[in-house]
């Protein structure tokens, strides 16, 4: 399938992050450019409190107990873009699937809204529209036009900005030429004050992130599972414990 | 009450045709009540419709509630039917003479209903169409696609190719509507050779449909077991599936029996001794499915991985200690306490342990689908999952239409095959002494008498 998007002339890529959390401060504001680039929808305080928050990233906050003491640490989480994603196997409409250089895509006028991939998926990163979206006014004027609005009743999930790299593919077909890697980057890892998010093509040797995956600090999320996600973390340097 | 000579056979049988016959207020009371509630749920599901999923109780991570813990027993239920009849047919119990057709008809109409549950689950249900326009044969939402409506087609021929000889005296009595019966008759007389022809497919269809049934109930299990979530990424489940199923279908299938056994006052045709034969079924079927979960849970206790412990304390001492405990208790405590002493195995009692497993059974749907999905493997903030009042009435719903669906049936066919009746009454002991003189020993002096008549000439 990837293939058969890649078209003549441009190399394959496999697009990852590392993202050091010894960098990240856990501000938000991945969360706030995501949302405002991929056009995510509002959800009320009162469906927020039923767990019906649709973020395409999310700060997710993890507790472990040592005793008495409790130790509380962050990481961004969002859509890994697995190489054996299990929430493509079980789609029954191929409206998520392994897409252009192996990220997983979401086909939101295909979705049936069956919500299989999210009860598969075990990163828990794919949101709902449970009711008819909203957005406040001032956003509602300024929805990007790259990013189609999703109707109510349909999957979505982080894409790694996917309209970004069409772009940066679409420059680049016009110049003969393959996509240079820092022509793409998703929102969240332009806006981080902090530069925690590493990102470009895995399998170029030269490129910073896949020299940082190599870091003996890098690590997958979930790794027994065999999912092999785009996204490694690096663990902070000083363990706490 | 019964004549003191021996009537002819076609008017001994009258009492079946009672619930055709008569039409009390209770009848239609009961309808009016059962419709409502109907309605009622229609109307809720209109608001899903028009305003989405948001209705329901659902949310992230717990993407999957009432809609498809019903499918899932619905389907359950449903084999009660076929499975069950097939089978028995099958080992020529003559025992199930007076119960296959009230199997046969849960099975059909509850397929029905619970064949409906995942297009109401669904966000775009204007999408639904899709499932064949883009559908990928690697999901197992296909595989139940395909399966189940495999088998609503095998269980309704099942249902309807057995009943042709009753509809045919149906037509014969000049029961109303006319029409209805001459065009459901298919003409038939009665003759050898169309008996000959119903017995053969009969045969055919108990045996293609038991294959069917068995992979109904393991695809569904393969919706979750295929998945990678810890509680239902597990070989066991396919066979554990199946095998509730048919626990909660003979539970169900009992329920119903004593009900219209009450309303149609067929005391003289579902003695006791089906319902102690039946519940020695159940019995067995409780004991497996004992096993199976003893097995499933022991296993994923044995390993200590974090994610499967973390489902499991959810379920044991967690938010769904109450419904595990409870489906523990219903599905096998009681069900051992009460039905394994002869003096114990009365009609209340068999009555009371069937609601038991079929509410048992419902809870463990509900046990295997909610905590999964609660407890997810990242740190992912957790809410509880409670059902609104869209879900709670669609439920609602769906069980009055399987009420209104069997009342109805009732009201145009008999709910006991007449001519099976009739034709054990007739030929059943005789085939039964020659069948049991087969299996004896051979007599020393006539080495050929009861022995298999193709071996005769050699």
């Amino acid at each position: 399938m990837a293939e058969g998007h890649s078209g003549p002339g441009l190399k394959h890529r496999r697009w990852g992050m590392v993202i050091d959390l010894d960098r990240c401060t856990g501000c938000g504001a991945c969360v706030a450019a995501c949302k405002v680039e991929n056009n995510v929808p509002e959800v009320d305080p009162q469906e927020a409190k039923m767990g019906r928050v649709m973020h395409w990233i999310r700060v997710a906050r993890k507790e472990e107990h040592h005793g008495d003491r409790t130790f509380v640490s962050i990481y961004p989480a969002l859509c890994y873009h697995c190489e054996n994603a299990p929430c493509t196997w079980v789609c029954p409409v191929h409206a998520t699937y392994k897409g252009i250089d192996g990220l997983v895509g979401q086909t939101y006028a295909r979705c049936i809204g069956c919500r299989y991939c999210m009860a598969a998926c075990p990163y828990t990163v794919k949101v709902f529209n449970w009711l008819e979206p909203s957005w406040q006014e001032t956003l509602r004027e300024h929805t990007n036009p790259d990013v189609s609005l999703r109707p109510k009743g349909v999957v979505e999930k982080c894409t790694f900005c996917s309209h970004r790299l069409q772009k940066a593919r679409d420059d680049a077909a016009c110049e003969n030429r393959d996509v240079r890697e820092e022509e793409y980057q998703p929102a969240c890892v332009e806006v981080c004050p902090a530069k925690a998010i590493t990102f470009g093509d895995l399998e170029d040797e030269e490129s910073q992130v896949a020299a940082e995956a190599r870091s003996p600090r890098a690590y997958h999320l979930l790794e027994e599972l065999g999912t092999e996600p785009a996204i490694q973390y690096m663990n902070p340097r000083e363990r706490r414990v | 009450m019964s004549e003191p000579h021996r009537p002819l056979a076609e008017n001994q049988d009258e009492q079946l045709y009672y619930s055709i016959d008569h039409t009390g207020p209770g009848f239609y009371l009961t309808a009016a009540v059962l419709l409502a509630v109907l309605v009622f749920g229609i109307y809720q599901y209109y608001l899903q419709f028009r305003y989405g999923l948001g209705v329901t109780g659902m949310n992230q991570p717990v993407t999957w509630g009432f809609y498809i813990i019903n499918f899932v027993f619905f389907i359950g239920i449903s084999h009660a039917g076929t499975l069950i009849s097939a089978i028995l047919r099958l080992n020529q119990a003559e025992w199930r003479r007076p119960i296959t057709r009230m199997a046969e008809v849960i099975t059909a109409i509850v397929l029905a209903i619970g064949g409906l549950h995942p297009l109401i689950d669904l966000g775009r249900p204007d999408r639904m169409l899709n499932i064949f326009k883009w559908g990928r044969l690697q999901s197992p939402l296909l595989w139940d696609v395909m399966s189940i409506t495999a088998y609503f087609a095998a269980s309704t021929v099942y249902l309807y190719v057995p009943l042709i000889p009753d509809i045919a005296k149906l037509r014969d009595r000049g029961t109303r509507p006319r029409w209805l019966y001459e065009f459901l008759s298919w003409d038939w007389q009665g003759t050898p050779r169309q008996h000959q022809v119903l017995n053969r497919a009969m045969n055919l269809l108990m045996i293609l449909v038991i294959p069917v049934a068995v992979s109904v109930h393991t695809v569904i299990s393969y919706i979750f077991a295929m998945t990678l979530e810890a509680g239902w990424h597990s070989t066991i489940f396919g066979p554990y599936f199946v095998a509730g199923a048919i626990f909660s279908g003979i539970a169900c299938l009992m329920v119903v029996m004593i009900v219209f056994r009450k309303v149609y006052h067929l005391e003289r045709y579902l003695k006791l001794v089906h319902f102690a034969n039946l519940s020695k079924l159940l019995l067995v079927m409780a004991a497996v499915w004992f096993y199976l979960t003893f097995s499933e849970y022991l296993t994923g206790f044995f390993g200590q991985e974090p994610a499967e412990l973390d489902v499991m304390m959810y379920k044991f001492t967690g938010p769904y200690a109450i419904p595990f405990w409870l489906m523990i208790f219903l599905n096998f405590v009681l069900p051992v306490a009460l039905l394994s002493s002869k003096r114990t195995r009365t009609i209340p009692s068999i009555l009371v342990v069937s609601i038991g497993i079929v509410i048992g059974m419902w809870l463990e749907r509900l046990i295997i689908v909610v905590p999964s999905l609660s407890v997810p493997y990242v740190d992912f903030p957790s809410h509880p999952y409670w059902p609104s009042l869209t879900e709670i009435s669609i439920f609602a719903a769906a069980i009055s239409a399987f009420c209104l669906g069997f009342m109805l049936f009732a009201k145009f066919f008999p709910l006991i095959s007449v001519w099976e009746i009739q034709e054990g009454r007739e030929t059943a002991v005789k085939e039964t002494s020659e069948r049991i003189a087969s299996y004896l020993p051979d007599d020393p002096e006539n080495v050929s008498s009861g022995a298999d008549p193709a071996l005769e000439g050699v």
